[in-house]
């Protein structure tokens, strides 16, 4: 499995230009995606937004309520008509007081193809593996899994070695 | 992978690896009772779990633990993956309506 690139593919029961449109009106990816943009998409150009709540599911912006406000900023790459949009991002930028511009970003792609049933978008993000691990690591909180249980394993096992050395 | 760390001389290597660095297996065999050989055996059966690699430097291999950064990278992953789910399923309400 790659680290450094994620990739979706969803079929969307709407016509190209109309999917189009919620991709590169800046307005309409701000209504489903949660954002507040102070203009237009620009090819090559930054554009600045603030995260807002999506209109459209409001679980979804039940999430988002707690990073409200906050600054979300992207510079816009390429923007080749009803084929592909592109952005750069700090992924996860949501640590307030962290500085990000300094980091590298990620890559945004968005791709339509026209299909039998409506449009089919293939998103991906890539760049992953520029960004700083440490950043990487805190972005989740859940740490389950594996690796956990190999760190508890080393401590029970420091532990004992301690223990050892200290009767010794 | 926790297979790999049911035996003593692992998990030990695991834990020497995660508190003190990446090292050489001279670095590993030093201090411990257990031969060089045994030590290098051990680290194979490790680097076959995916918990360490070693990386070729000069003469020398350095081995290091691959594991915490995989998870990490994988777990972040999954994260954002997940965010793109929510986000692209807000898109859907939003175009198809």
């Amino acid at each position: 499995m790659s680290t450094d690139r994620i990739e979706k593919k969803i079929t969307l029961r709407a016509p190209r230009e109309r999917v189009w449109r919620a991709l590169t009106d800046s307005k309409e990816f701000g209504h489903w995606f949660g954002v507040k943009f102070d203009g237009p998409f620009v090819p090559n150009t930054p554009l600045h937004g603030v995260i807002v709540t999506t209109a459209v599911d409001a679980e979804v912006a039940q999430h988002q309520k707690p990073h409200e406000g906050k600054p979300f900023d992207i510079v816009v790459a390429r923007i080749e008509p009803e084929r592909l949009f592109s952005f750069r991002w700090h992924p996860f930028a949501i640590e307030p007081g962290v500085d990000y511009s300094a980091e590298p970003m990620t890559l945004i792609e968005f791709v339509l193809d026209e299909v039998a049933e409506g449009t089919l978008l293939t998103v991906s993000e890539s760049g992953f593996d520029n960004i700083p691990l440490a950043r990487r690591a805190k972005a989740f909180q859940a740490n389950e899994g594996g690796w956990t249980m190999v760190v508890t394993l080393i401590e029970k096992h420091l532990a004992h070695d301690a223990q050892v050395a200290g009767q010794a | 992978m926790f297979a790999a760390l049911g035996d003593e001389t692992r998990l030990a290597i695991v834990a020497r690896l995660s508190t003190g660095g990446p090292r050489s297996i001279a670095g590993l065999t030093e201090g411990s009772t257990v031969t060089r050989q045994a030590i290098t055996k051990h680290l194979h059966v490790l680097a076959g779990a995916g918990l360490v690699r070693g990386v070729r430097r000069g003469r020398e291999r350095i081995w290091e633990l691959e594991a915490r950064r995989l998870d990490e990278a994988r777990q972040y992953l999954a994260e954002i993956s997940k965010h793109w789910d929510v986000a692209l399923e807000s898109l859907r309400k939003f175009v198809e309506n």
